[in-house]
């Protein structure tokens, strides 16, 4: 809002002081899950290739994703896909333009942040 | 552009700590935003004791109160004290309330009062609204008609007269609009809640004839999509009003004219 600043008037805060309420809290982390899951397509990428390498590199790659860092990442990788999905769905609903009244946006609110932890372990316990 | 932080001139420091009303029991601590453009300061945050047994229940009694009796520095706009004029818009415990019908019975602890958010300050809780008012007047809020005037007034049915309840009750306060990251970023090319609920205002309006040009107006990759559904701007609405949904239904109508 620089170009409508006369003279030296300052900026008033805004993160500063706004508290920002749980539906904008999940509209940021919507889109830094969608930016993590370019990452971790990446690094599924980067297994495909290093099984196409050959065995030697794979087994590395293997070792590397079977840690206990490389698991946290891939859990964490797979609550972000599952985030991002159900609130997506959510995003959907919005843009057909339904889904805007307050009390039903905070249910939704829960039922995404809970459903993409469920959603996890489900996935977890199907591919453990 | 997206900056985190505030400018070096924006910083805020610890002000000044007004004395206590004497004999008061019942005391309330307020930290309001100060900052006069006379001194060449930054901006500082001030702390004022207020005497809850001798004072109205709204932010707004508390801040004239404050005007009255302690500092007559304190600079803040407000007119009709009910709601209807939307002059107090202001950042009150972290969100934004119009002051005359927001309750200090709704905050627990200390009272926290900053500008509007975002914003150039004029003066203390006083925001430049230039450029807001100016994208307000670039939706062209008028009736647009191109068939002849009638002889009597532009009739319109029960039914499409309902479709501007929820609308023509915004009051132009800028509570929602500043509230909106996606404002807070891209305020200069982004027309925020506050315009576009109005610019919905007009487009579902049955007697207005200008619909198909509204909507072109709108098209446009900053005035009508930064909204990213955030949602601050209806929770925040001291009246009430749904401006993600109005801004959600216009995006409907974009879609449905191409298909």
């Amino acid at each position: 809002m620089a170009d409508v600043n006369r003279g030296n008037r300052p900026l008033s805060p805004h993160l500063q002081v706004y508290r920002l309420p749980l539906t904008a809290k999940m509209s940021i982390l919507h889109r830094i899950t969608g930016a993590g899951l370019t990452l971790g397509a990446l690094l599924v990428a980067w297994q495909f290739i290093a099984a196409a390498i050959g065995p030697g590199y794979s087994d590395f790659v293997d070792g590397l994703l079977a840690s206990i860092l490389g698991q946290l990442i891939l859990i964490g990788s797979l609550w972000a896909l599952c985030y991002h999905a159900l609130n997506g769905i959510r995003h959907l609903w919005w843009d057909i333009g339904r889904g805007f009244d307050l009390e039903f946006t905070e249910k939704a609110n829960y039922v995404v942040l809970g459903g993409s932890v469920v959603l996890t372990l489900i996935f977890i316990l199907a591919i453990w | 552009m997206v900056q985190l932080t505030l400018p070096k001139n924006s910083q805020m420091r610890t002000g000044k700590t007004w004395p206590k009303p004497e004999g008061a029991t019942n005391l309330r601590t307020f930290r309001i935003y100060r900052w006069s453009p006379d001194d060449g300061e930054n901006p500082r945050v001030d702390t004022y004791f207020v005497d809850m047994d001798n004072c109205g229940p709204m932010v707004l009694d508390a801040l004239i109160k404050i005007k009255n009796e302690i500092d007559p520095t304190l600079t803040f706009r407000r007119s009709c004290r009910e709601g209807i004029c939307g002059s107090c818009a202001m950042n009150i415990d972290g969100g934004n309330h119009l002051a005359c019908i927001f309750g200090m019975d709704e905050v627990k602890g200390d009272v926290n009062i900053y500008p509007l958010p975002h914003m150039p300050v004029v003066k203390d809780l006083v925001p430049d609204l230039t450029h807001f008012y100016a994208q307000h007047a670039s939706i062209q809020p008028w009736l647009e008609t191109k068939s002849n005037t009638p002889a009597k007034e532009w009739r319109q049915s029960i039914e499409d007269r309902e479709k501007l309840d929820g609308l023509y009750e915004c009051v132009m306060c800028a509570c929602c609009s500043t509230a909106c990251p996606s404002y807070w970023w891209n305020g200069d090319r982004y027309l925020g809640p506050a315009a576009l609920l109005h610019a919905y205002r007009w487009i579902i309006d049955s007697r207005d004839e200008a619909t198909g040009e509204r909507l072109d107006d709108l098209h446009d990759p900053f005035k009508l999509y930064r909204c990213h559904t955030i949602m601050n701007c209806t929770k925040t609405c001291p009246k009430g009003l749904n401006p993600a949904k109005a801004i959600a239904q216009i995006k409907k109508l974009m879609v449905e004219r191409v298909v």
